[in-house]
């Protein structure tokens, strides 16, 4: 069979198994990492979710802890202070990014580079240290520094992480202040990008800076802002390090999240089997509002 | 920038009016922005004594190392928790380094069956969320293969990560294919290629992968807290975590602790800020 093809088709053919063959190698670590540690823990984790483990033995239980979950009010709870926590923080943390990006842009590449790395930093500390200083400013005692802050404009001394009726609030106001530095880089990225054709000619028609900000750049950032949106989103769905070190998720469940009851329910109580519905359960709704967001911001975001 | 009225020469006063307050509205955010991590460095060299309300304040008047004394005295792992960061963090970061950059050019260059194919089951692994491999993969470490407690159970998970294998494809796919294509001609074999022309163009995206590897895995806290079970395996987030506990009252004991913790990212963000704020937007823009 070989010999009837010319040379030249038999060396491209070489050619091609061999770059088959390295392609496989290539990717040969990376995949067997991706089945080992991602496909099959998902797999696993439908097949745990209709198991209920106890000490000796296993049991499969179907749709049980389907069912338990939909009944367990603290799973209600729990979703809504993960809504209320990311109706509150993503928001707030783009507009207060965007604001701060307009700011940035028209300064000198200099200072816009100093700005950037100031803001981005407490990005790059450790969540744990992090949590550590907050914990202390929030302190309750009347000398906590949040609460001397407060005591200048004549507010009373609050219980910050103890009290349900601040708790949220606390953990609000820390992630507000730490976790805008990413969207601050992208912002400035996007809005570097847009031609000035635009505003040159905005300005021949006479537009003032506040309809130019109206009409030209939140169009054109509009991808962007939905990109951040989403991922935002996603990512404050499933947050929890703060709620676990700074409050535990108390008082009276006020901070528990969805991912630390799952946590809890997994490491704490040893419940594989709800925890892993719960999971499931938390990855269908965040589908569902990835989905519904796509759809009201329109598709016109590109990856 | 156009968004901004420009100024022509004989308003300069007023262009140095709007860049003086668009300064100090700056100023002002990134002061408060900063003020933790300021608070957490300024009360580190406090002695450490527990903590009344004397302890709060803004600036430490005899500033001392002792609560760094402190800090290492408490156990006699508390290095071991930063090497043992170190380890986990560097191993990660070269594994990723490699693998992600072959898999990428594998990925974006070459032809082989079932490449898109895997290609989208491997993107499958970013959107779901951590809390539904936590468990299994837990049971899988701790329970059928029994590697609780040893690094390869801190490092094999994040061996290579899909999101890594992903930044390296889209860069480099943008690399034109003509130049692969003329080493080939001349006979180069394919891991020379990845080596002496794919990997040199590539530099941008393996520092970028690079940081963000080390960073991450410097600080993740939760998978390190399930795995270890003996002080002497603890990374240094997951023994910060335990010193704290132990120590509620020492105050700026615990800050120092916390410096340890934080700085080692602090002088890298110094020393590569442009790689770490290209590694922010490279994820982010359509490569």
């Amino acid at each position: 069979m070989k010999s009837k093809k010319g040379p030249a088709l038999q060396k491209k053919k070489r050619k091609n198994t061999e770059e088959n063959r390295w392609g496989y190698i290539f990717i040969l670590v990376p995949l067997l990492v991706f089945a080992i540690f991602t496909l099959y823990p998902i797999m696993d984790a439908f097949i745990i979710s209709f198991k209920e483990f106890k000490p000796l033995k296993t049991e499969w239980v179907g749709f049980e802890n389907y069912k338990n979950t939909l009944k367990n009010s603290l799973f209600y709870k729990s979703l809504a202070n993960t809504v209320v926590y990311t109706g509150i923080t993503v928001p707030l943390s783009l507009a207060l990014s965007f604001l701060i990006s307009i700011l940035i842009v028209p300064l000198t590449k200099r200072k816009q580079n100093f700005f950037k790395g100031a803001y981005y930093l407490p990005a790059i500390a450790s969540g744990v240290a992090l949590s550590f200083v907050w914990k202390w400013i929030y302190d309750p005692l009347p000398s906590g520094l949040l609460n001397r802050l407060v005591a200048l404009f004549g507010v009373d001394n609050q219980n910050w992480l103890g009290s349900s009726k601040t708790a949220m609030f606390s953990l609000i106001l820390m992630a507000l202040l730490s976790s805008h530095g990413a969207s601050i880089i992208i912002y400035i990225a996007a809005l570097l990008g847009i031609d000035n054709t635009y505003y040159e000619s905005a300005d021949m028609d006479g537009a003032t800076f506040f309809q130019k900000l109206r009409y030209i750049v939140m169009p054109l950032i509009k991808p962007t802002t939905v990109f951040l949106l989403v991922t935002s989103v996603i990512g404050s769905f499933q947050v929890f390090q703060n709620a676990f070190l700074m409050t535990g998720g108390g008082p009276d469940n006020a901070t528990t999240m969805v991912g630390l009851l799952i946590f809890n329910k997994a490491f704490k109580y040893f419940e594989y089997g709800e925890a892993s519905a719960q999971a499931l359960i938390l990855t269908a709704i965040i589908g569902i509002f990835t989905f519904i967001q796509f759809k009201l911001t329109g598709d016109n975001v590109e990856y | 920038m156009a968004l901004y009225k420009s100024y022509s020469k004989n308003e300069k006063g007023r262009q140095y009016f709007r860049t003086g307050w668009i300064m100090l509205l700056l100023t002002i955010l990134a002061i408060v922005t900063l003020f933790p991590i300021y608070y957490m460095i300024m009360s580190s060299f406090g002695a450490p004594v527990e903590s009344g309300a004397s302890s709060y304040s803004l600036l430490v008047k005899n500033p001392t190392l002792e609560s760094y004394q402190f800090f290492f005295d408490y156990s006699k792992y508390s290095f071991r928790w930063i090497v043992n960061s170190f380890l986990v963090a560097g191993v990660s970061t070269l594994a990723n380094v490699i693998f992600a950059t072959a898999a990428g050019y594998a990925f974006s260059k070459l032809r082989f069956k079932g490449n898109k194919l895997l290609f989208s089951l491997l993107l499958l692994a970013m959107m779901i969320p951590y809390q539904v491999t936590q468990v299994p993969l837990y049971i899988l470490i701790v329970n059928v293969l029994r590697m609780d407690n040893t690094y390869a159970a801190l490092i094999a998970p994040g061996l290579v990560t899909a999101y890594n294998v992903f930044l390296a494809k889209q860069f480099i796919g943008s690399l034109p294919t003509e130049i692969m294509e003329a080493a080939k001609m001349e006979g180069c074999s394919q891991p020379a290629l990845l080596i002496r022309i794919v990997m040199p163009l590539s530099k941008t995206v393996m520092a970028v992968m690079a940081i963000n590897t080390f960073m991450n895995n410097w600080n993740t806290f939760f998978w390190p807290l399930l795995v270890t079970k003996t002080e002497n395996m603890q990374t240094i987030q997951v023994g910060l975590k335990n010193f704290s506990f132990a120590n509620t009252t020492y105050f700026a004991p615990m800050m120092a602790g916390a410096t340890v913790s934080a700085l080692p990212m602090f002088i890298l963000f110094f020393a590569l800020q442009k790689y770490f704020l290209e590694g922010v937007t490279v994820g982010a823009v359509k490569g």
